[in-house]
Protein backbone atom coordinates (compact mmCIF):
# COMPACT_ATOMS: atom_id res chain seq x y z
CA UNK A 1 0.00 0.00 0.00
CA UNK A 2 0.92 3.39 -0.39
CA UNK A 3 0.80 6.24 2.71
CA UNK A 4 1.05 9.94 2.34
CA UNK A 5 2.56 11.26 5.56
CA UNK A 6 2.60 14.54 6.82
CA UNK A 7 5.24 14.31 9.89
CA UNK A 8 6.11 17.24 12.46
CA UNK A 9 9.83 18.09 11.53
CA UNK A 10 11.68 20.05 14.11
CA UNK A 11 15.73 19.78 14.61
CA UNK A 12 15.76 20.85 17.59
CA UNK A 13 13.60 22.53 20.76
CA UNK A 14 14.96 26.22 19.95
CA UNK A 15 13.84 26.06 16.55
CA UNK A 16 10.51 26.25 15.21
CA UNK A 17 8.81 22.97 14.21
CA UNK A 18 6.83 22.13 10.87
CA UNK A 19 4.34 19.36 8.97
CA UNK A 20 6.36 18.18 5.98
CA UNK A 21 4.98 15.72 3.61
CA UNK A 22 6.32 12.43 2.74
CA UNK A 23 5.52 9.58 0.03
CA UNK A 24 5.11 6.18 1.45
CA UNK A 25 5.11 2.91 -0.97
CA UNK A 26 5.42 -0.35 -0.75
CA UNK A 27 3.70 -0.39 2.64
CA UNK A 28 2.86 -3.76 3.97
CA UNK A 29 -0.40 -3.79 6.12
CA UNK A 30 1.41 -6.27 8.68
CA UNK A 31 3.52 -3.72 9.32
CA UNK A 32 3.74 -1.70 12.28
CA UNK A 33 3.36 1.84 12.50
CA UNK A 34 6.62 1.85 13.41
CA UNK A 35 7.87 -0.28 10.73
CA UNK A 36 6.44 1.98 7.97
CA UNK A 37 8.29 4.95 9.65
CA UNK A 38 11.58 2.84 9.59
CA UNK A 39 11.02 2.44 5.99
CA UNK A 40 10.69 6.21 5.15
CA UNK A 41 13.78 6.70 7.21
CA UNK A 42 15.48 3.93 4.80
CA UNK A 43 13.75 6.00 1.84
CA UNK A 44 15.24 9.08 3.48
CA UNK A 45 18.44 8.10 4.02
CA UNK A 46 19.23 6.69 0.66
CA UNK A 47 18.29 9.75 -0.83
CA UNK A 48 20.70 11.40 1.46
CA UNK A 49 18.26 13.42 3.80
CA UNK A 50 17.40 13.22 7.38
CA UNK A 51 15.98 10.71 8.90
CA UNK A 52 12.89 11.58 10.83
CA UNK A 53 13.64 10.81 15.02
CA UNK A 54 10.77 8.66 16.69
CA UNK A 55 11.41 7.03 20.18
CA UNK A 56 10.63 2.81 20.18
CA UNK A 57 12.61 0.24 22.65
CA UNK A 58 11.06 -2.89 22.68
CA UNK A 59 7.77 -2.81 20.01
CA UNK A 60 5.79 -5.04 21.83
CA UNK A 61 3.74 -3.18 23.81
CA UNK A 62 5.46 -2.67 27.23
CA UNK A 63 7.69 -0.42 27.62
CA UNK A 64 6.47 2.93 27.15
CA UNK A 65 9.03 4.23 24.87
CA UNK A 66 7.07 4.65 21.59
CA UNK A 67 4.61 7.36 21.10
CA UNK A 68 3.28 9.89 18.73
CA UNK A 69 0.06 11.83 17.77
CA UNK A 70 -1.14 10.05 14.78
CA UNK A 71 -4.17 11.79 13.03
CA UNK A 72 -5.04 14.30 16.55
CA UNK A 73 -5.10 10.99 18.74
CA UNK A 74 -2.03 9.83 20.91
CA UNK A 75 -0.94 6.42 19.64
CA UNK A 76 -3.59 6.31 17.29
CA UNK A 77 -6.10 5.25 19.11
CA UNK A 78 -9.10 6.78 16.78
CA UNK A 79 -7.57 5.39 13.53
CA UNK A 80 -6.57 1.89 15.10
CA UNK A 81 -9.31 -1.18 13.27
CA UNK A 82 -11.90 -1.98 16.19
CA UNK A 83 -11.28 1.40 18.15
CA UNK A 84 -8.82 -0.85 20.70
CA UNK A 85 -6.73 1.49 23.29
CA UNK A 86 -2.85 0.64 21.75
CA UNK A 87 0.64 1.34 21.69
CA UNK A 88 2.20 3.30 18.88
CA UNK A 89 4.21 0.45 17.91
CA UNK A 90 1.02 -2.11 18.21
CA UNK A 91 -0.59 -0.09 16.18
CA UNK A 92 -0.66 -1.33 12.32
CA UNK A 93 -1.06 -0.58 8.87
CA UNK A 94 -4.14 -2.94 7.83
CA UNK A 95 -5.82 0.04 10.03
CA UNK A 96 -5.28 2.56 7.60
CA UNK A 97 -6.57 2.63 4.14
CA UNK A 98 -3.82 2.22 0.93
CA UNK A 99 -3.29 5.73 0.26
CA UNK A 100 -4.38 7.32 3.29
CA UNK A 101 -2.97 10.58 4.46
CA UNK A 102 -1.78 10.28 8.09
CA UNK A 103 -0.65 13.38 10.33
CA UNK A 104 2.35 12.51 12.94
CA UNK A 105 2.99 14.98 15.48
CA UNK A 106 5.20 14.48 18.55
CA UNK A 107 3.32 14.82 22.13
CA UNK A 108 2.69 18.22 22.93
CA UNK A 109 3.06 19.64 26.40
CA UNK A 110 4.70 22.51 27.93
CA UNK A 111 6.89 20.05 30.40
CA UNK A 112 7.41 17.25 27.62
CA UNK A 113 9.88 19.71 25.29
CA UNK A 114 10.82 18.69 22.10
CA UNK A 115 14.14 17.37 21.65
CA UNK A 116 13.60 16.42 18.21
CA UNK A 117 10.94 15.87 15.04
CA UNK A 118 9.01 13.33 17.25
CA UNK A 119 11.10 12.96 20.04
CA UNK A 120 10.63 14.51 23.32
CA UNK A 121 11.90 14.62 26.84
CA UNK A 122 9.56 12.68 29.20
CA UNK A 123 12.25 13.11 32.07
CA UNK A 124 9.74 14.98 34.23
CA UNK A 125 7.95 11.68 34.64
CA UNK A 126 11.01 10.05 36.31
CA UNK A 127 11.52 13.14 38.52
CA UNK A 128 7.72 12.45 39.71
CA UNK A 129 8.89 8.62 40.38
CA UNK A 130 11.67 9.46 42.27
CA UNK A 131 9.74 12.13 44.53
CA UNK A 132 7.77 9.10 45.99
CA UNK A 133 7.07 6.63 43.56
CA UNK A 134 8.39 3.67 45.22
CA UNK A 135 8.57 1.61 48.70
CA UNK A 136 11.56 1.36 51.24
CA UNK A 137 12.66 -1.96 52.23
CA UNK A 138 15.31 -3.20 53.91
CA UNK A 139 17.28 -5.48 51.86
CA UNK A 140 17.50 -9.28 52.52
CA UNK A 141 15.52 -12.33 52.20
CA UNK A 142 12.18 -11.96 51.04
CA UNK A 143 9.53 -12.71 53.71
CA UNK A 144 6.94 -15.34 53.02
CA UNK A 145 4.41 -14.35 50.91
CA UNK A 146 1.72 -15.65 52.91
CA UNK A 147 2.91 -13.63 55.85
CA UNK A 148 1.30 -10.40 54.24
CA UNK A 149 -1.84 -11.40 52.75
CA UNK A 150 -3.67 -9.10 50.37
CA UNK A 151 -7.81 -9.33 49.47
CA UNK A 152 -7.65 -10.03 45.68
CA UNK A 153 -9.80 -7.29 45.01
CA UNK A 154 -6.74 -4.88 46.18
CA UNK A 155 -4.32 -7.26 44.49
CA UNK A 156 -6.10 -6.63 41.25
CA UNK A 157 -6.35 -3.04 41.72
CA UNK A 158 -2.85 -2.48 42.73
CA UNK A 159 -2.35 -4.61 39.22
CA UNK A 160 -4.13 -2.85 37.00
CA UNK A 161 -2.63 0.51 38.27
CA UNK A 162 0.89 -1.25 38.04
CA UNK A 163 0.50 -1.64 34.36
CA UNK A 164 1.13 1.93 33.61
CA UNK A 165 4.12 1.73 30.98
CA UNK A 166 4.72 5.53 31.63
CA UNK A 167 4.72 6.06 27.76
CA UNK A 168 3.16 9.84 28.52
CA UNK A 169 -0.01 9.49 26.11
CA UNK A 170 -2.41 10.69 28.91
CA UNK A 171 -0.55 14.12 29.51
CA UNK A 172 -0.15 14.40 25.42
CA UNK A 173 -4.47 14.24 24.87
CA UNK A 174 -4.76 16.41 28.26
CA UNK A 175 -6.26 19.61 27.01
CA UNK A 176 -4.77 21.03 30.45
CA UNK A 177 -1.46 19.41 30.01
CA UNK A 178 -2.19 17.01 33.19
CA UNK A 179 -0.29 14.09 34.23
CA UNK A 180 -2.37 12.95 36.83
CA UNK A 181 -3.30 10.00 35.53
CA UNK A 182 0.19 9.01 35.14
CA UNK A 183 0.62 10.05 38.82
CA UNK A 184 -2.45 8.35 40.37
CA UNK A 185 -1.15 4.99 38.48
CA UNK A 186 1.20 4.95 41.04
CA UNK A 187 -0.34 6.25 43.87
CA UNK A 188 -3.36 3.74 43.08
CA UNK A 189 -0.73 0.93 42.94
CA UNK A 190 1.44 1.33 46.00
CA UNK A 191 -1.68 2.23 47.94
CA UNK A 192 -3.62 -1.30 47.60
CA UNK A 193 -0.77 -3.09 48.72
CA UNK A 194 0.57 -3.58 52.10
CA UNK A 195 4.18 -2.96 51.27
CA UNK A 196 3.12 0.63 50.60
CA UNK A 197 1.23 1.69 53.63
CA UNK A 198 3.81 3.23 55.46
CA UNK A 199 4.70 5.97 53.55
CA UNK A 200 1.39 6.32 51.92
CA UNK A 201 0.53 9.90 52.78
CA UNK A 202 3.89 11.01 52.36
CA UNK A 203 4.14 9.91 48.83
CA UNK A 204 0.70 11.39 47.76
CA UNK A 205 2.15 14.55 48.85
CA UNK A 206 5.69 14.55 47.38
CA UNK A 207 4.73 13.21 44.10
CA UNK A 208 1.52 16.04 43.36
CA UNK A 209 4.35 18.04 44.62
CA UNK A 210 5.89 17.19 42.03
CA UNK A 211 4.06 17.09 39.08
CA UNK A 212 2.51 20.63 39.81
CA UNK A 213 6.40 21.54 40.30
CA UNK A 214 7.47 20.00 37.24
CA UNK A 215 4.54 22.78 35.62
CA UNK A 216 1.62 19.64 34.26
CA UNK A 217 -1.66 21.52 34.84
CA UNK A 218 -4.36 20.66 36.75
CA UNK A 219 -7.06 17.61 36.38
CA UNK A 220 -10.46 19.61 35.68
CA UNK A 221 -11.83 15.41 35.14
CA UNK A 222 -12.34 15.96 31.22
CA UNK A 223 -11.43 11.90 30.58
CA UNK A 224 -8.93 12.10 27.37
CA UNK A 225 -6.61 10.71 29.10
CA UNK A 226 -7.98 7.66 29.95
CA UNK A 227 -9.74 6.88 26.63
CA UNK A 228 -5.99 6.62 25.18
CA UNK A 229 -4.20 5.17 27.70
CA UNK A 230 -2.45 1.82 25.98
CA UNK A 231 -3.11 0.20 29.29
CA UNK A 232 -6.61 1.50 30.26
CA UNK A 233 -5.69 3.12 34.22
CA UNK A 234 -9.43 3.91 34.81
CA UNK A 235 -9.89 7.41 36.12
CA UNK A 236 -11.00 5.98 39.59
CA UNK A 237 -7.55 6.36 39.76
CA UNK A 238 -7.61 9.99 39.75
CA UNK A 239 -10.12 10.03 42.72
CA UNK A 240 -8.15 7.66 44.79
CA UNK A 241 -4.88 10.35 44.45
CA UNK A 242 -7.44 12.76 45.48
CA UNK A 243 -8.69 10.59 48.22
CA UNK A 244 -5.47 9.97 49.56
CA UNK A 245 -4.32 13.86 49.01
CA UNK A 246 -7.14 14.75 50.88
CA UNK A 247 -6.83 12.58 53.83
CA UNK A 248 -2.85 13.53 53.69
CA UNK A 249 -4.00 16.94 54.81
CA UNK A 250 -4.83 15.43 57.78
CA UNK A 251 -1.80 13.47 58.63
CA UNK A 252 1.35 14.86 60.48
CA UNK A 253 3.56 14.39 58.08
CA UNK A 254 5.18 17.02 56.23
CA UNK A 255 6.55 17.15 52.56
CA UNK A 256 10.19 16.06 51.96
CA UNK A 257 12.58 18.05 50.12
CA UNK B 1 -13.37 25.06 42.98
CA UNK B 2 -15.16 21.97 44.21
CA UNK B 3 -16.13 23.16 47.64
CA UNK B 4 -17.34 26.79 46.46
CA UNK B 5 -19.20 25.17 43.14
CA UNK B 6 -21.09 22.51 45.44
CA UNK B 7 -21.97 25.33 47.84
CA UNK B 8 -23.74 27.50 44.75
CA UNK B 9 -25.35 24.41 43.27
CA UNK B 10 -26.79 23.96 47.14
CA UNK B 11 -27.57 27.75 46.80
CA UNK B 12 -29.52 27.02 43.32
CA UNK B 13 -31.05 24.11 44.27
CA UNK B 14 -32.80 26.00 47.17
CA UNK B 15 -33.64 28.30 45.52
CA UNK B 16 -35.19 26.61 42.68
CA UNK B 17 -37.75 25.04 45.46
CA UNK B 18 -38.55 29.09 46.81
CA UNK B 19 -39.04 29.58 43.29
CA UNK B 20 -41.54 26.79 43.15
CA UNK B 21 -43.34 28.98 45.54
CA UNK B 22 -45.06 30.91 42.77
CA UNK B 23 -47.15 27.77 42.53
CA UNK B 24 -48.89 27.90 46.00
CA UNK B 25 -50.33 31.48 44.96
CA UNK B 26 -48.85 34.94 46.47
CA UNK B 27 -49.22 34.62 50.11
CA UNK B 28 -46.59 32.06 50.16
CA UNK B 29 -44.50 33.38 47.82
CA UNK B 30 -44.61 36.97 49.38
CA UNK B 31 -44.10 35.88 52.69
CA UNK B 32 -41.19 33.42 51.81
CA UNK B 33 -39.52 36.02 50.13
CA UNK B 34 -39.76 38.49 53.39
CA UNK B 35 -38.61 35.31 55.76
CA UNK B 36 -35.75 35.30 53.37
CA UNK B 37 -34.88 38.88 54.40
CA UNK B 38 -35.98 39.27 57.53
CA UNK B 39 -36.90 35.94 59.45
CA UNK B 40 -34.04 33.32 58.75
CA UNK B 41 -33.11 32.00 61.95
CA UNK B 42 -34.95 34.86 64.05
CA UNK B 43 -34.28 35.30 67.35
CA UNK B 44 -30.99 33.89 67.48
CA UNK B 45 -30.33 36.33 64.98
CA UNK B 46 -31.52 39.75 64.55
CA UNK B 47 -34.05 40.63 61.67
CA UNK B 48 -32.67 40.79 58.53
CA UNK B 49 -28.90 40.06 59.31
CA UNK B 50 -28.64 36.47 58.31
CA UNK B 51 -29.65 37.51 54.75
CA UNK B 52 -26.32 39.69 54.69
CA UNK B 53 -24.07 36.75 56.34
CA UNK B 54 -25.98 34.25 53.44
CA UNK B 55 -25.09 37.11 50.86
CA UNK B 56 -21.41 37.23 51.98
CA UNK B 57 -20.82 33.94 52.09
CA UNK B 58 -22.41 33.41 48.48
CA UNK B 59 -20.73 35.92 47.41
CA UNK B 60 -16.95 34.62 48.78
CA UNK B 61 -17.71 31.47 47.14
CA UNK B 62 -18.70 33.25 43.79
CA UNK B 63 -15.43 35.16 44.19
CA UNK B 64 -13.12 32.24 45.07
CA UNK B 65 -15.03 29.71 42.94
CA UNK B 66 -13.56 32.81 39.89
CA UNK B 67 -10.39 33.16 41.30
CA UNK B 68 -9.73 29.66 41.52
CA UNK B 69 -11.07 29.39 37.68
CA UNK B 70 -8.46 32.43 36.80
CA UNK B 71 -5.55 30.65 38.20
CA UNK B 72 -5.96 26.82 36.69
CA UNK B 73 -7.04 28.35 33.56
CA UNK B 74 -3.89 30.20 32.87
CA UNK B 75 -1.64 27.41 34.65
CA UNK B 76 -3.42 24.49 32.02
CA UNK B 77 -2.97 26.76 29.36
CA UNK B 78 0.68 26.88 30.44
CA UNK B 79 0.83 22.90 30.52
CA UNK B 80 -0.65 22.76 27.84
CA UNK B 81 2.02 24.19 25.56
CA UNK B 82 2.04 24.35 22.35
CA UNK B 83 -1.42 23.04 20.20
CA UNK B 84 -1.76 20.28 17.96
CA UNK B 85 -1.84 20.67 14.09
CA UNK B 86 -4.60 17.90 14.08
CA UNK B 87 -6.47 17.05 17.71
CA UNK B 88 -9.21 14.16 17.79
CA UNK B 89 -11.45 14.91 20.54
CA UNK B 90 -12.49 11.65 22.32
CA UNK B 91 -14.10 11.66 25.48
CA UNK B 92 -14.66 15.18 26.65
CA UNK B 93 -18.47 16.72 26.84
CA UNK B 94 -19.65 19.49 25.14
CA UNK B 95 -19.93 21.10 28.67
CA UNK B 96 -16.65 19.92 30.00
CA UNK B 97 -14.51 22.21 27.08
CA UNK B 98 -17.26 25.32 27.81
CA UNK B 99 -16.32 25.13 31.70
CA UNK B 100 -14.35 28.51 31.26
CA UNK B 101 -16.07 30.38 28.51
CA UNK B 102 -19.72 28.87 30.20
CA UNK B 103 -18.68 30.09 33.33
CA UNK B 104 -17.76 33.86 32.42
CA UNK B 105 -21.74 34.27 31.03
CA UNK B 106 -23.09 32.75 33.93
CA UNK B 107 -21.34 35.17 35.58
CA UNK B 108 -22.56 37.75 33.67
CA UNK B 109 -26.15 37.18 33.66
CA UNK B 110 -26.14 37.06 37.09
CA UNK B 111 -25.03 40.63 37.46
CA UNK B 112 -28.16 41.27 35.13
CA UNK B 113 -30.50 38.60 36.70
CA UNK B 114 -29.53 40.80 40.19
CA UNK B 115 -29.95 44.20 39.02
CA UNK B 116 -33.30 43.38 37.74
CA UNK B 117 -34.63 41.66 40.84
CA UNK B 118 -32.69 42.11 44.13
CA UNK B 119 -31.77 45.65 43.68
CA UNK B 120 -34.66 46.46 41.25
CA UNK B 121 -32.48 48.99 38.73
CA UNK B 122 -33.88 47.26 35.71
CA UNK B 123 -38.04 47.32 35.65
CA UNK B 124 -38.80 44.74 33.11
CA UNK B 125 -42.50 45.46 33.47
CA UNK B 126 -42.94 46.07 37.21
CA UNK B 127 -42.82 49.00 39.31
CA UNK B 128 -40.19 49.41 41.97
CA UNK B 129 -42.91 48.65 44.68
CA UNK B 130 -44.50 46.03 43.60
CA UNK B 131 -44.33 42.77 45.91
CA UNK B 132 -42.00 39.48 44.89
CA UNK B 133 -45.17 37.87 43.00
CA UNK B 134 -46.46 40.71 40.95
CA UNK B 135 -42.75 41.44 40.15
CA UNK B 136 -42.41 37.65 38.94
CA UNK B 137 -45.64 37.80 37.27
CA UNK B 138 -45.25 40.99 35.11
CA UNK B 139 -41.64 39.91 34.39
CA UNK B 140 -42.74 36.57 32.91
CA UNK B 141 -46.03 37.47 30.96
CA UNK B 142 -47.84 37.79 28.05
CA UNK B 143 -47.25 35.19 24.90
CA UNK B 144 -43.32 33.99 23.84
CA UNK B 145 -42.19 36.12 26.37
CA UNK B 146 -38.96 37.25 25.25
CA UNK B 147 -38.09 37.09 29.32
CA UNK B 148 -38.78 33.67 29.74
CA UNK B 149 -36.75 32.49 26.60
CA UNK B 150 -34.08 34.80 27.67
CA UNK B 151 -33.96 32.55 30.88
CA UNK B 152 -34.44 29.18 29.19
CA UNK B 153 -31.29 29.97 27.41
CA UNK B 154 -29.45 30.94 30.83
CA UNK B 155 -30.72 27.97 31.96
CA UNK B 156 -29.25 25.86 29.45
CA UNK B 157 -25.99 27.27 30.32
CA UNK B 158 -26.28 26.51 33.95
CA UNK B 159 -27.35 23.01 33.52
CA UNK B 160 -24.82 22.30 31.41
CA UNK B 161 -22.00 24.14 33.98
CA UNK B 162 -23.80 21.78 36.54
CA UNK B 163 -23.73 18.72 34.72
CA UNK B 164 -19.81 18.51 34.49
CA UNK B 165 -19.70 20.50 37.63
CA UNK B 166 -21.27 17.93 39.70
CA UNK B 167 -19.56 14.75 38.44
CA UNK B 168 -16.10 16.93 37.98
CA UNK B 169 -16.42 17.90 42.21
CA UNK B 170 -17.45 14.55 43.58
CA UNK B 171 -14.57 13.27 41.87
CA UNK B 172 -12.18 15.95 42.75
CA UNK B 173 -13.39 15.00 46.13
CA UNK B 174 -12.80 11.43 45.82
CA UNK B 175 -15.65 9.49 45.32
CA UNK B 176 -14.94 8.58 41.81
CA UNK B 177 -13.89 5.03 43.41
CA UNK B 178 -14.95 2.96 40.85
CA UNK B 179 -16.40 2.30 37.05
CA UNK B 180 -19.57 1.68 38.80
CA UNK B 181 -19.26 4.81 40.87
CA UNK B 182 -18.45 6.68 37.57
CA UNK B 183 -22.06 5.67 36.24
CA UNK B 184 -23.80 6.60 39.80
CA UNK B 185 -21.81 10.32 39.71
CA UNK B 186 -22.38 11.06 36.21
CA UNK B 187 -26.18 10.19 36.22
CA UNK B 188 -26.50 11.94 39.68
CA UNK B 189 -24.84 15.12 37.56
CA UNK B 190 -27.83 14.67 35.00
CA UNK B 191 -30.41 14.35 37.87
CA UNK B 192 -29.58 17.72 38.91
CA UNK B 193 -28.87 19.48 36.27
CA UNK B 194 -32.35 18.60 34.63
CA UNK B 195 -34.36 18.85 37.84
CA UNK B 196 -32.39 22.30 38.05
CA UNK B 197 -33.59 23.08 34.41
CA UNK B 198 -37.37 22.09 34.63
CA UNK B 199 -37.69 23.65 38.67
CA UNK B 200 -36.96 26.61 37.41
CA UNK B 201 -38.11 27.00 34.07
CA UNK B 202 -41.22 25.78 34.95
CA UNK B 203 -42.76 29.48 37.16
CA UNK B 204 -41.99 31.09 34.77
CA UNK B 205 -43.57 28.62 32.03
CA UNK B 206 -46.47 28.72 34.00
CA UNK B 207 -46.66 32.85 33.99
CA UNK B 208 -46.01 32.57 30.32
CA UNK B 209 -49.11 30.71 29.41
CA UNK B 210 -51.61 32.63 31.90
CA UNK B 211 -51.95 29.47 34.41
CA UNK B 212 -49.85 31.83 37.31
CA UNK B 213 -51.78 35.41 37.05
C1 LIG C 1 -35.65 30.98 35.98
C2 LIG C 1 -34.68 31.07 36.81
C3 LIG C 1 -34.60 32.06 37.94
C4 LIG C 1 -35.54 32.92 38.44
C5 LIG C 1 -36.97 33.12 37.96
C6 LIG C 1 -34.93 33.62 39.51
C7 LIG C 1 -35.59 34.58 40.26
C8 LIG C 1 -34.99 35.28 41.28
C9 LIG C 1 -35.65 36.26 42.08
C10 LIG C 1 -37.10 36.66 41.90
C11 LIG C 1 -34.75 36.71 42.99
C12 LIG C 1 -34.99 37.77 44.05
C13 LIG C 1 -35.62 37.16 45.25
C14 LIG C 1 -36.07 38.24 46.20
O1 LIG C 1 -35.91 39.42 45.89
O2 LIG C 1 -36.59 37.88 47.25
C15 LIG C 1 -33.49 36.04 42.75
C16 LIG C 1 -32.33 36.25 43.47
C17 LIG C 1 -31.11 35.65 43.15
N1 LIG C 1 -30.89 34.70 42.18
FE1 LIG C 1 -32.23 33.95 40.92
N2 LIG C 1 -33.64 33.19 39.66
C18 LIG C 1 -33.42 32.25 38.72
C19 LIG C 1 -32.24 31.55 38.50
C20 LIG C 1 -31.04 31.82 39.12
C21 LIG C 1 -29.80 31.19 38.84
C22 LIG C 1 -29.62 30.11 37.80
C23 LIG C 1 -28.85 31.72 39.66
C24 LIG C 1 -27.37 31.41 39.80
C25 LIG C 1 -26.54 31.26 38.81
C26 LIG C 1 -29.51 32.70 40.46
C27 LIG C 1 -28.91 33.48 41.40
C28 LIG C 1 -29.53 34.38 42.19
C29 LIG C 1 -28.88 35.14 43.22
C30 LIG C 1 -27.38 35.08 43.57
C31 LIG C 1 -29.88 35.94 43.83
C32 LIG C 1 -29.70 36.94 44.95
C33 LIG C 1 -29.88 36.38 46.29
C34 LIG C 1 -29.88 37.53 47.27
O3 LIG C 1 -30.54 38.54 46.99
O4 LIG C 1 -29.23 37.38 48.29
N3 LIG C 1 -30.85 32.74 40.12
N4 LIG C 1 -33.66 35.15 41.71
S1 LIG D 1 -1.39 6.28 32.57
FE1 LIG D 1 -1.57 5.21 30.57
S2 LIG D 1 -1.23 6.87 29.08
FE2 LIG D 1 -0.44 7.64 31.04
S3 LIG D 1 1.71 7.12 31.09
FE3 LIG D 1 0.65 5.39 32.07
S4 LIG D 1 0.26 3.92 30.40
FE4 LIG D 1 0.79 5.88 29.40
S1 LIG E 1 8.16 0.50 21.80
FE1 LIG E 1 7.80 -0.31 23.80
S2 LIG E 1 5.71 0.21 24.09
FE2 LIG E 1 6.00 0.78 22.02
Amino acid sequence: MIINLRVWRQPNAQTPGKMVAYRVEGVSEDMSFLEMLDLLNEDLTVRGEEPVAFDSDCREGICGMCGVVINGSAHGRASSHGDVPTTTCQLHMRSFADGATIDVEPWRAGSFPVIKDLVVDRSAFDRIISAGGFISINAGSAPEAHSVPVPKLQADRAFDAATCIGCGACVAACPNGSAMLFTSAKITHLAMLPQGQPERYLRVKNMVAQHDAEGFGGCTNIGECADVCPKQIPLDAISQLNRDLLKSLFKGEGKTA
Amino acid sequence: MAITGLLLIAFLLMHMVGNLKMFLGPESFNHYAEWLKGEILYPIFPKGSFIWLFRFVLLASIVAHMYSAWVLTIRDRAARGSNYVVTKRRAQTYSARTMRWGGVILAGFLVFHLLQFTTRTFLTGFTATDDPYTMFVKSFSGPMSFMVILYALWLVAVCMHVRHAVWSALTTLGLNTSERARGVLNSLAWIVAVLLFVGFIAAPLAVMFGWIK
